[in-house]
């Protein structure tokens, strides 16, 4: 079948078997290998990635389902070179370590952000609850989105001008 | 002699830039905040094929027949391997890093649920798994053995009758320490406390899961492996033994790496499958497990039963330990550890206390369940030792109704007796443990959270506060004693100076997220002056590094960043004959600015590293007996292990209605030696405290008395989220390590070694008034539930 939606901004139109995860669509059809997957039961949310904005796990829905919609990945957090406050929070604030959950973590947090420009620390943590991370024990991923929060304007800005 | 700091020079740690040690950003993270690291599954190569495997659904049974011609016939189908296609080559069976062997596929029987029967390998993933639908494999189904406890029972099913004469489950024996001496001690003690404590099977579950991408050419016979490996040398060097190919046919590559923690360390059947897929077929062959086999297969953690003695005076001077371990192996002894530790490093359950004498004896058996044993950060079974000693020192304050951190204060060993003989025969190298102990207590506000504790008991709520303290011994190891299968245990490093300044340093460890790329940038830069910024970091392939046995056991630092240190050195040296040839002066007659040398008493006469290169590699001469270039390499061979050691302290609430569990705070005051970068460290210790939780709250990988794991996804096997963590309180003192180049230890295992002890202990402590000493992980509500109810059984 043909499926036809929007990723980080271009249209794309490809051929899949109505059975295709969104996950591996993006994956091996797209070529964008950021999207990782992690568990198949919607429980690590390493696959998560924004349909129309809102975090969804890309390893629990079919391609066919984000037919006309919107799609964002990580590769789609950097806009004409400036990385988005997310993913700098995520560098200064030591967010990652081995990198493989935090294209869904900064997803996540950049849809947090987006409706909720300056959330506490226990509204950071429930809205990454539905992700696991092995490796950070969480506190530094919350300094990062904590980070990303009082540097959105200052980045913009930087960007804009 | 050694010195300790416990205040952080803030103003130091906060350096931009530094070079040399401080706090620095990662070079790792630029690819991987943009989604640009490649991780195994990441890569794709013209016609490459797509590989599945067909597992066991049951725990024993007899393999009576497997019919594949239904899956061969499935149009995107390209092979189907099963075990008996392997026994023709004589590949069925493979060596586990024990000494056993294991099934690649299995041939007479299969051991445990999810062990590996047959392959398909076909065009796509999708088809791939269809097709393994289409096997029909007929089981005669066998009894199963999933009670540890009854592995020696002498009508107990035989799993491992593949070996010559084997007539029971029995692996080996160990023991350690003075049995006659210890039991001297206890009978004239004034005190015993006695307790069984369970260390269940848990599970690293990294984020990324186990695979590899296979690609043989057909003619040169040059196989490539793209693995999630963390010892990429060890790997290669296996396959070479065991395919008969000398390892320059055998490019191991390990690329990013989404979580190790010991998972990644052995080589599984699939791995084999793929490579001999390849072979076969001629092209290359991606095979990437999904979770539930990442749980089921591949390599557990833990899985002691611990009889533990612990003998004192009455005033509370701690005398000996004694324990009787039973260790579950599962179906294949493939315990990752050296040689000549079959209980990895479990030697050390002495801990962090001068006693007059220690025993502990162990017996390992076959069950069947998965094999491995060693992982998930344990530093070679130091997790479950720490866990004993640091249990079973709470059980002895509770008898003594002694404070748990006094207690310990009063039996730490003294910091004039390092270097510290343990009654087990292990040389702790240096430690200063009371002004970490106190450290700990004053970032918690300790006397006043006991003081809290006892108004809440009061009102009949329960909260609890828990202290441990760790010695870990890590950096394996010495050549005289430690090797896997052989291989000697030294790692080695090399560094070439560009003429420009700039640096490559290769290494044989591997990162899976610790941050190589940057912490050994700056041992480098510490000493020899480039910039961090200035210096690659290549590690993660075996065609393009020196020979090294990985990264586990929090070895790289101790080891590889020795060798990285002493490599560097080298290189300072050869740099220095040159520089007084620059600047016409004797070798003697220079000192070193981190970064350049300049005539002693004459500072405006000097010559920086990357002018020192340039002349290594230019025209013009330069003196007598020194070649051109400016490059080393080394092979490092620690003088002995490191011991970090540490002091947690965790409180927790338990909801008496519910018993539900919330782990309040949690300070941890760490010691690794001297720090290199304190944000990766500060990480390294969230990331094993987080361990901890799971650990000692949720994690366990459970069996039906069928032998069915019970484990089997992320629904089942619970690990922790943003919600069960609080916000970590660390603290540091740094006692360098007397035999290491730059006094550095090692770091990342310790939280995971030292938080289940802190957490279980306060748990129990919260439920002292119900009279409780002693319950096991995990500590679940239905577990902390039946346990106020006096029903507590052990997990297994």
């Amino acid at each position: 079948m043909q499926v036809n939606m929007k990723v980080n901004g271009a249209e794309v139109s490809e051929e899949i078997e109505p059975r295709h995860l969104l996950v591996h669509f993006i994956r091996d059809q797209l070529g964008l290998t950021g999207t990782h997957w992690g568990c198949d039961t919607s429980n690590c949310g390493t696959c998560v990635v924004l349909i129309d904005g809102e975090p969804v796990k890309s390893c629990t829905q079919l391609a066919a389902m984000a037919g006309g919609h919107d799609v964002t990945t990580v590769e789609g957090l950097e806009v004409d070179g400036v990385l988005d406050p997310v993913q700098e929070g995520f560098m200064q604030c030591h967010g990652l370590q081995c990198g493989f959950c935090t294209p869904g973590m900064m997803l996540t947090a950049r849809a947090l952000l987006n409706a909720d420009p300056d959330p506490s620390e226990d509204v950071i943590r429930e809205a990454i609850s539905g992700q696991i991370c092995r490796c950070t024990g969480y506190s530094t991923i919350v300094r990062s989105i904590q980070w990303a929060a009082n540097h959105e304007t200052s980045v913009s800005l930087e960007s804009a001008s | 002699m050694t010195t300790t700091e416990t205040e952080p020079d803030q103003e130091e740690a906060q350096e931009e830039r530094p070079i040399g040690f401080g706090r620095l950003l990662r070079k790792e993270d630029p690819r991987l905040i943009r989604g640009m690291g490649q991780f195994v599954d990441d890569i794709s190569l013209p016609g490459m094929l797509h590989m599945a495997i067909l597992r066991s659904p049951v725990a024993h049974a007899r393999i009576v027949s497997i019919d594949k011609s239904a899956a061969e016939a499935h149009p995107n189908v390209v092979a189907v391997i099963t075990g008996e296609d392997l026994a023709a080559q004589g590949l069925a069976w493979m060596p586990t890093l024990s000494n056993d062997v294991q099934a690649v596929l299995a041939t007479d029987k299969v051991r445990f649920q999810h062990q590996e029967v047959a392959f398909v390998v076909a065009t796509d993933r999708y088809s791939a798994r269809d097709a393994l639908e289409l096997i029909e494999v007929d089981y005669d189904w066998l009894e199963p053995l999933v009670d540890v406890r009854a592995a020696l029972d002498e009508d107990a099913p035989i799993i491992r009758d593949d070996l010559d004469n084997k007539a029971d489950n029995h692996i080996f024996d160990w023991e350690t320490g003075d049995e006659a001496a210890t039991n001297e001690v206890f009978e004239r003690a004034d005190v015993v406390v006695s307790e069984e404590i369970v260390y269940p099977r848990v599970h690293p579950a990294p984020m990324e899961t186990c695979g590899c991408v296979a690609d043989v050419e057909r003619v040169s016979g040059q196989v490539t492996l793209w693995c999630t490996t963390q010892a990429p040398h060890a790997h290669r060097t296996v396959y070479a033994l065991v395919a008969g190919l000398p390892e320059h046919k055998i490019r191991v590559i390990a690329p990013d790496i989404g979580g190790g923690f010991g998972n990644k360390v052995p080589i599984y059947p699939g791995y084999v499958c793929a490579i001999v897929a390849s072979l076969v077929i001629g092209k290359p062959v991606k095979w990437m497990e999904d979770r539930t086999e990442n749980l089921l297969s591949t390599g557990f953690a833990r899985d002691y039963v611990m009889k533990a003695d612990i003998a004192a005076t009455k005033e509370g001077q701690i005398l000996a330990i004694r324990t009787n371990v039973l260790a579950d192996h599962g179906a294949f002894n493939g315990v990752a550890a050296p040689v000549k530790y079959p209980a990895g490093f479990f030697g050390v359950f002495t801990g962090s206390y001068d006693l007059e004498a220690a025993h502990a004896k162990m017996t390992a058996v076959y069950t069947n369940k998965a094999p491995g044993g060693v992982a998930y950060a344990c530093s070679f079974r130091i997790t479950e030792a720490v866990y004993l000693v640091e249990r079973i020192v709470d059980c002895l304050a509770y008898e003594l109704d002694m404070d748990p951190a006094e207690l310990r204060l009063k039996n730490f060993i003294k910091p004039e007796q390092f270097p510290y003989e343990t009654k087990t025969g292990w040389v702790y190298d240096s430690g200063n443990y009371e002004p970490a102990m106190r450290k700990a207590m004053d970032m918690a506000g300790y006397a006043e959270l006991r003081r809290e504790q006892a108004e809440r008991r009061a009102r009949g709520e329960l909260m609890g506060i828990g202290v441990a303290f760790f010695t870990e011994a890590v950096g394996a190891g010495p050549r005289k004693d430690m090797d896997i299968l052989g291989l000697g245990m030294a790692d080695g490093c090399e560094l070439r100076i560009h003429p420009t300044g700039k640096a490559v340093v290769r290494l044989s460890v591997k990162t899976q997220g610790q941050g190589h790329e940057t912490t050994f940038a700056q041992i480098v830069a510490e000493e020899i002056g480039i910039p961090p910024e200035d210096i690659e970091v290549v590690h993660g392939d075996t065609d393009n590094t020196p020979f090294g046995l990985g990264t586990y056991g929090s070895r790289s630092t101790p080891v590889s960043g020795a060798a990285a240190a002493m490599v560097t050195r080298k290189v300072r040296d050869k740099a220095q004959i040159i520089a007084s040839g620059m600047l016409e002066v004797s070798v003697a007659d220079l000192e070193w600015n981190k970064g350049s040398f300049s005539v002693k008493g004459d500072p405006s006469k000097s010559v920086t590293i990357q002018e020192i290169a340039m002349r290594a590699h230019g025209a013009g001469d330069l003196p007598d007996g020194i070649e051109g270039g400016l490059e080393a390499q080394i092979c490092y061979n620690p003088e002995n292990l490191t011991y970090p050691f540490g002091a947690y302290i965790c409180v927790v609430d338990v909801d008496p209605g519910t018993a539900v569990v919330k782990v309040r705070r949690f300070i941890a005051v760490d010691d690794c030696g001297t720090q290199i970068n304190p944000m990766i460290i500060e990480g390294q210790v969230h990331g094993g405290l987080a361990d901890g939780v799971g650990m000692a709250m949720m994690e366990i990988i459970a069996f039906d008395e069928d032998g069915n794991c019970m484990s089997s996804s992320l629904m089942d096997y619970l690990i922790p989220t943003a919600l069960e963590t609080p916000d970590w309180e660390t603290g540091h003192t740094v006692t360098p390590s007397p035999h290491h180049p730059i006094g550095a230890k090692g770091i990342g295992e310790s939280a995971t070694v030292g938080s289940p002890p802190a957490i279980v202990n306060a748990i129990v402590d919260a439920l002292k008034p119900y009279g409780i000493r002693h319950a096991d992980m995990p500590l679940t509500p239905s577990r902390v539930w039946e346990a106020m109810q006096g029903n507590h059984t052990p997990p297994i």
